[in-house]
């Protein structure tokens, strides 16, 4: 296996915008990425798009070579990957082992989602087809639902308080508000979000990511040729995808995802470092307990210590350890499809040293963690300076 | 059949086809057994350990209710 770069990155903001469709958010992202990489759409030897639902909630299928061909980039394998949230890490994942593998240099991944043209309760019956329709979602159970059932059981088992989820909240709004691209730059007070409308009990609206319209993309190549293209290169040290079981009700232990650490287990050997070394993330925090969760998953804290962590400041950006400086899905917004493809944009923003308002202090060694359903998918990718 | 609540959450934002009945509980359920189920909750609002019993099925969806 060779090393591996990202050598140009491009986003649309996050937001709802009723003038664009699938397509036009995803080529402007494209766009943006040819631009930062100074490359054209003829370099391109294969294109892997993340999305989640494009054929629920546009009617639109066969998007891949749909989005490409806008795109400029006709003649080469281009296909859709999906795996619920974590489309858009999946689509990276793929297209990271293909050219790690030799079988292309130069590859275009983007994520895309298109949400807003719906009404929320439409949305919540689209995003809920990611859990087991048989069971779960028979008996009435959302996302934020089975979120809320995780919550429950942390707060049960290891004294995780409401205060420790809102804390979350407040610093992924005070974070977004520096992000010119996030969906929601508005900071939040602790008594806000305690004070939220409720969508799950335990969860309000103020614990819940937003429904956003968005895309990102990135250019991979091995890191030999990296120096072809404008962009600082970003080293991708490892990287890991893992599955699980569908159905939150199958699971033994439901205050832990272990298809997370298990992915950052391979991805942490790969990259021939511990939890320890990581200097600044970007998690998957869909709802605030999902955050509190992945930090204990990945290693940043011991089990059952997410909620006092979390709430101790650490995870701020000028913490030890920053964790979501971009805003995260709660304040940046969670265009599904791209989210995962957007991680790797604020993860390589960061070591680039160009995020602004934002920016992290220790900066060479970043993750990022994408999550599908209740645990079912994960992708964990730790990135570098070169 | 009989189980303990192992978590559970009152649903206030709810899928299209369920938003008449809004809100509502459901409860992942500990069967006698070692099995689990997803189930809706009929009556009182029911809290984690509390023993439920089946109550009935309907359109393939268990309710219990608290024993």
């Amino acid at each position: 296996m060779r090393p591996v770069a990202v050598v140009g990155m491009g986003k649309t903001p996050f937001g709802a915008f009723p003038d664009q469709d699938l397509r036009s958010l995803s080529v402007e992202a494209i766009t943006r990425c040819f631009r930062d990489a100074q490359a054209s759409p003829g370099q391109v030897e294969a294109f892997y798009l993340g999305n989640f639902a494009g054929p629920s909630f546009a009617g639109q299928n066969h998007l891949a070579p749909y989005i490409a061909a806008a795109a400029g980039i006709t003649g080469v394998p281009a296909t859709r990957f999906e795996a619920a949230c974590a489309s858009g890490a999946s689509a990276f994942f793929h297209a990271f082992s293909a050219v790690a593998a030799g079988m292309y240099d130069v590859v275009l991944v983007a994520g895309v989602e298109k949400m807003t043209s719906q009404p929320t309760p439409v949305v919540t019956e689209i995003l809920a087809s990611a859990g087991d329709l048989s069971g779960e979602i028979r008996a009435g159970a959302t996302f934020p639902a089975l979120f809320a059932m995780i919550a429950r059981r942390h707060m049960h088992e290891h004294g995780t308080t409401r205060e420790h989820l809102a804390a979350v909240a407040v610093k992924n709004h005070a974070n977004g508000a520096k992000n010119p691209g996030a969906h929601l730059r508005k900071v939040i007070t602790l008594e806000q979000a305690l004070a939220g409308k409720p969508v799950a009990e335990p969860l309000t609206v103020y614990d819940c990511s937003l429904i956003s319209d968005g895309a990102a993309a990135v250019l991979i190549a091995p890191l030999e040729r990296a120096e072809e293209f404008y962009a600082r290169p970003v080293v991708i040290r490892g990287i890991a995808q893992t599955s699980d079981r569908v159905a939150l009700d199958e699971k033994d232990d439901i205050t832990t995802f272990p298809a997370v650490r298990r992915a950052a287990e391979k991805a942490y050997r790969m990259a021939g470092i511990g939890p320890r070394d990581i200097e600044f993330a970007e998690v998957h925090d869909c709802f605030t307990i999902a955050e509190i969760v992945a930090v204990e998953d990945l290693g940043f804290c011991t089990k059952g210590e997410g909620g006092p962590y979390s709430a101790s400041g650490c995870t701020a950006i000028a913490g030890e350890l920053p964790v979501n400086a971009s805003g995260g899905l709660k304040s940046k917004g969670h265009p599904v499809g791209a989210t995962g493809v957007a991680q790797i944009c604020d993860v390589a923003l960061q070591i680039r040293g160009e995020a602004g308002e934002r920016q992290v202090a220790r900066r060479s060694l970043g993750l990022a963690q994408n999550l599908g359903g209740s645990g079912a998918s994960c992708v964990v990718t730790v990135l570098s300076a070169a | 059949m009989n189980g303990i609540v192992y978590t559970e959450t009152v649903v206030h934002s709810a899928p299209e086809r369920y938003a008449l009945e809004a809100p509502y509980q459901i409860a992942i359920i500990l069967l006698e057994g070692g099995r689990r189920l997803t189930a809706r909750i009929a009556g009182d609002r029911v809290a984690i350990g509390d023993r439920v019993t089946l109550a009935e099925d309907r359109d393939g969806v268990a309710y219990y209710r608290k024993a």
